[in-house]
C-alpha cells in the first residue's frame, strides 16, 4: 500500500517527530511503500543539519537522513514553511543572498503541491504534529 | 475510519470532539500524550468505557511504556505496537489526526 506521511511538528517539540518516524519506520518493515513524507509548518526544522543534540539523545535529523538513504524516501520540505524559518538549501540561500545553507542530506524543497499530490498519489496520508 | 488522538484529555478536548463525532464501528488510536486517556483510575475512564460498545478504541504500547502505563491499561482497550499502527491505518479506507 503506498502510505504519505506529514509531519507538522518540529523535532524536540512534543513527540510528533518521533511517531512519525517510528511510523514510517515500521510501515517499510511491512513492506509498505511510503510515497512522501512531507514537512510542514514547525516540522521544517526535521531538515536542518545543524542541529546537535546531546550525545546520549537521538538524533532527529540524521535519523530521517539516514532510513531516507536506506529506503530512497523522498522527504520534501515546504518552501514557503522553511524560508520563515531559515532552513535553506544552497541554491535557496544563493537565490536569497544568504551566507549559509543548512538543509540536511536527502531532504529536498519544493511547494505544498507536493502535499496535494501525495495526498492524491497516496493510498492513506496519515498527520503527525502538535 | 482511523481517528487518531494524540493529546492528554486533561490537556485539550481532541478526544471528546473525537468521541461525539467518529460514527459507530469507527476505530479510535490514542498515541503519545492520548494514551493518558486509556488509563484506569483517569477521570476520563468513564467517557471511554461508554464510547467502547460503539468504537474500537487501541493505543500506544511504546507510548504507554514511556509513560510508566503499560500495567494500568483500562479493559477493553488494545494495545498495539507500531506495526499495529500501519495495520490500523490499512485496514482503514482512510483516517483523521485529531491534533
Amino acid at each position: 500500500m503506498k502510505i504519505g506521511v506529514l509531519v507538522n511538528e518540529g523535532p524536540y517539540t512534543h513527540e510528533a517527530s518521533d511517531s512519525a518516524y517510528n511510523f514510517t519506520k515500521a510501515a517499510l518493515e511491512k513492506g509498505h511503500e511510503i510515497y512522501r513524507v512531507f514537512f510542514y509548518h514547525d516540522g521544517v526544522n526535521n531538515a536542518t543539519r545543524l542541529t546537535e543534540p546531546p550525545r546520549d539523545d537521538r538524533n532527529i535529523v540524521n535519523r530521517w537522513s539516514e532510513l531516507g538513504k536506506q529506503h530512497n524516501l523522498d522527504l520534501v520540505v515546504c518552501i514557503a514553511a522553511a524560508q520563515r524559518r531559515g532552513v535553506m538549501d544552497e541554491n535557496e540561500a544563493k537565490r536569497q543572498g544568504k551566507d549559509a545553507h543548512n538543509l540536511a542530506e536527502g531532504f529536498r524543497i519544493s511547494g505544498l503541491g507536493q502535499l496535494v499530490e501525495a495526498g492524491i498519489q497516496s493510498d492513506r496520508l496519515v498527520t503527525f504534529g502538535d | 475510519m482511523l481517528h487518531i488522538v494524540n493529546k492528554s484529555p486533561y490537556e485539550r478536548n481532541a478526544l471528546d470532539s473525537c468521541l461525539r463525532i467518529a460514527t459507530n464501528g469507527s476505530a479510535v488510536l490514542l498515541i503519545e500524550d492520548g494514551v493518558y486517556a486509556a488509563v484506569k483510575g483517569g477521570s476520563f475512564e468513564g467517557k471511554v468505557q461508554a464510547a467502547l460498545p460503539g468504537l474500537k478504541i487501541y493505543a500506544l504500547g511504546p507510548d504507554l511504556s514511556a509513560r510508566g502505563m503499560a500495567d494500568r491499561v483500562l479493559d477493553g482497550v488494545n494495545v498495539v505496537d507500531y506495526g499495529g499502527f500501519v495495520d490500523l491505518v490499512a485496514e482503514h479506507s482512510n483516517c483523521q489526526s485529531w491534533l
